[in-house]
């Protein structure tokens, strides 16, 4: 065992991919967070999926595979896909669910044809593009996690100046309009910031299953803490947990991509806080109603023998 | 005649071609409490919002001390409906109380000691201090609307907008809340309520705006609350759709008219 976690410190290789796999998990936990909490977790599902055709089209047009120009696609289509979203829901009568069943739809379809026309071309081995669909995280190159290290970087700090006012966004944007805060720029901001999230988990995790790593961190730390900030907290731990855990499985297992993986063990963490957290989990507000349950009976008695 | 707080012209709002607003023209005076009255979707809310530019009036012009409202936000604030937030939203009653203080406290900066205090002496304004820790689900309704009401007190304003103070909130927050509207009228503030319990309204309100789309009348509660003004602002045939509503409220309506004729006090 002790040779075993000995032998990681001393790969290079896995080293950078589990450095990775921790950066993503910690960044889509603490912004999962607002998601949640604004109930727009299926936002990230449809930025994810939309991802994809730009990721195919930043290959054909440049021929390059540098992770900095397929990510640029992906934040691109990402972006213009939410903003998609945004003018269905404004200009139509469709509502929010099916404007993103629609955009997720369409943009995920498109992806998918282009990245046949990708595959169809004789340098696509090495472009590697199928990696993007469910995530391989041994892919990655020193390249690739720098990539990720700056956008996340970038998006946690934007999150630390903005805390109040995300905070104020996601609890009463009215009243935040009121007291002369910029809400639709500020509303804006954080958008790009989850668009960013994802886009630095696209390679690790892939984008069918991006959305999980969104959604599960944050509802597991829901469950310990009423304070948004612990909250946050703990959704980038078990986020990065889930991350790193994830990719060792999937490294040390021949073929077997490491979105689902990671995805997996984000799962057991959100099951086992949803059972077993103090005040919000399921087994602690059994045995407070039992208890509430006894003491009533109790009294009863008590005030029957009187 | 005293300053004039709030001018109105020829405020028209929809939502898509259905109109919920239509040409309020009106004029309030500095430090009354005015109540709206209205049934449901005479556009109590909207107003308000509107005053705000929460919500893009179709026409009209809002003037609140003279200026637009953009230009002196400082001076008003808003206790918004308490339905309209999620109170499951991981927080404290003090950190909400706090966001009152978000736009002086400028960007990236936190709230401090000072702003925690001003904060504690809000809520103890409203009994409220010994909850100033309690995540905001744990709160009765009338706990959670006084928290509200803290919030807008620590903002230090002169106009005062309230949507439905006194919705579904216990007898002991509805005494506090009106204790403390009569002690900022004191102080020289203005402010305007929507209100739902007609049989309050002489007890709690100076003024009464009565609302129903049009705005049906406004004054000095002992001129404009009369029994033809309220079954004008009650009866609304031109929507018909409301009629159940209407009828739920036409009841009200009765019991406050039997009580006049009564010659009850109400």
């Amino acid at each position: 065992m002790i040779g075993y976690l000995l032998s990681i410190f001393q790969d290079y290789t896995l080293r950078t991919v589990l450095l990775g796999s921790g950066i993503l998990g910690i960044t889509s936990g603490i912004l999962g967070t607002f998601t949640l909490l604004r109930k727009q977790s299926l936002l990230g599902d449809a930025v994810s999926h939309s991802a994809l055709p730009g990721i195919a089209i930043a290959f054909l047009l440049t021929k390059s595979s540098s992770p900095v120009v397929l990510l640029s696609g992906a934040l691109i289509f990402g972006w213009v896909s939410s903003l998609c979203m945004m003018f269905i829901v404004k200009y139509s009568k469709i509502k929010y669910d099916g404007a993103l069943g629609i955009v997720l739809s369409v943009f995920f379809g498109f992806g998918l044809v282009m990245l046949s026309v990708v595959q169809k071309l004789p340098n696509s081995r090495q472009a590697g593009l199928n990696k993007f669909l469910f995530g391989q995280a041994a892919t990655l190159l020193k390249e690739d996690i720098i990539t990720m290290g700056i956008l996340s970087g970038i998006a946690l700090i934007i999150t630390f100046v903005f805390w109040k006012e995300f905070k104020l966004l996601v609890f009463n944007p009215e009243f935040g309009y009121t007291i002369g805060l910029p809400m639709k720029k500020i509303d804006i901001l954080l958008t790009c910031l989850i668009v960013v999230a994802i886009v630095t988990g696209l390679q690790t995790v892939g984008v069918v299953l991006m959305s999980a790593m969104l959604i599960a961190p944050a509802s597991a730390g829901r469950q310990w803490t009423d304070r948004l900030e612990i909250m946050a907290a703990l959704a980038g731990f078990f986020g990065a947990v889930s991350g790193i855990t994830g990719t060792l499985i999937s490294s040390k297992t021949p073929n077997m991509p490491t979105g689902p993986v990671i995805v997996l063990i984000s799962f057991a963490l959100f099951a086992f806080s949803l059972l077993f957290a103090p005040k919000r989990g399921i087994i602690s507000r059994l045995i407070s109603a039992h208890k509430n349950n006894l003491t009533f009976k109790n009294n009863l008695k008590t005030t029957i023998r009187r | 005649m005293c300053k004039k707080v709030l001018e109105v012209n020829s405020l028209t709002a929809a939502y898509g071609d259905k109109p919920v607003l239509w040409d309020i023209n009106i004029d309030v005076p500095e430090g009354i409490i005015m109540g709206i009255i209205g049934p449901n979707g005479a556009g109590k809310s909207t107003f308000i919002k509107s005053l705000l530019g929460l919500i893009k009036p179709v026409a009209g012009r809002v003037k609140i001390y003279g200026k637009p409202y953009k230009s002196v936000r400082k001076k008003v604030a808003y206790v918004p409906q308490r339905e309209s937030v999620d109170w499951d939203f991981p927080t404290t009653v003090l950190d909400v109380v706090t966001m009152g203080l978000y736009g002086s406290i400028g960007w990236i900066k936190r709230p401090g000691k000072k702003e925690k205090q001003l904060a504690l002496n809000a809520l103890g304004k409203l009994g409220m201090k010994e909850y100033c820790n309690r995540q905001i689900s744990k709160l009765s309704g009338g706990q959670q609307q006084r928290t509200f009401l803290a919030r807008a007190l620590v903002q230090d304003a002169d106009l005062y907008l309230m949507d439905e103070p006194f919705q579904g909130v216990d007898a002991l927050t509805e005494k506090a809340i009106i204790n403390l509207i009569k002690e900022l009228k004191n102080k020289g503030k203005t402010i305007i309520a929507v209100h739902h319990n007609l049989e309050t309204v002489v007890e709690y309100f100076d003024w009464v705006m009565m609302l129903n789309v049009k705005c049906i009348a406004l004054g000095p509660c002992k001129e404009v609350f009369t029994e033809e003004n309220l079954a004008e602002t009650y009866s609304s045939p031109e929507i018909p759709c409301q009629n159940i509503i209407i009828e739920n409220e036409k009841s009200i309506y009765k019991s406050t008219k039997s009580a006049l004729l009564r010659g009850e006090k109400i």
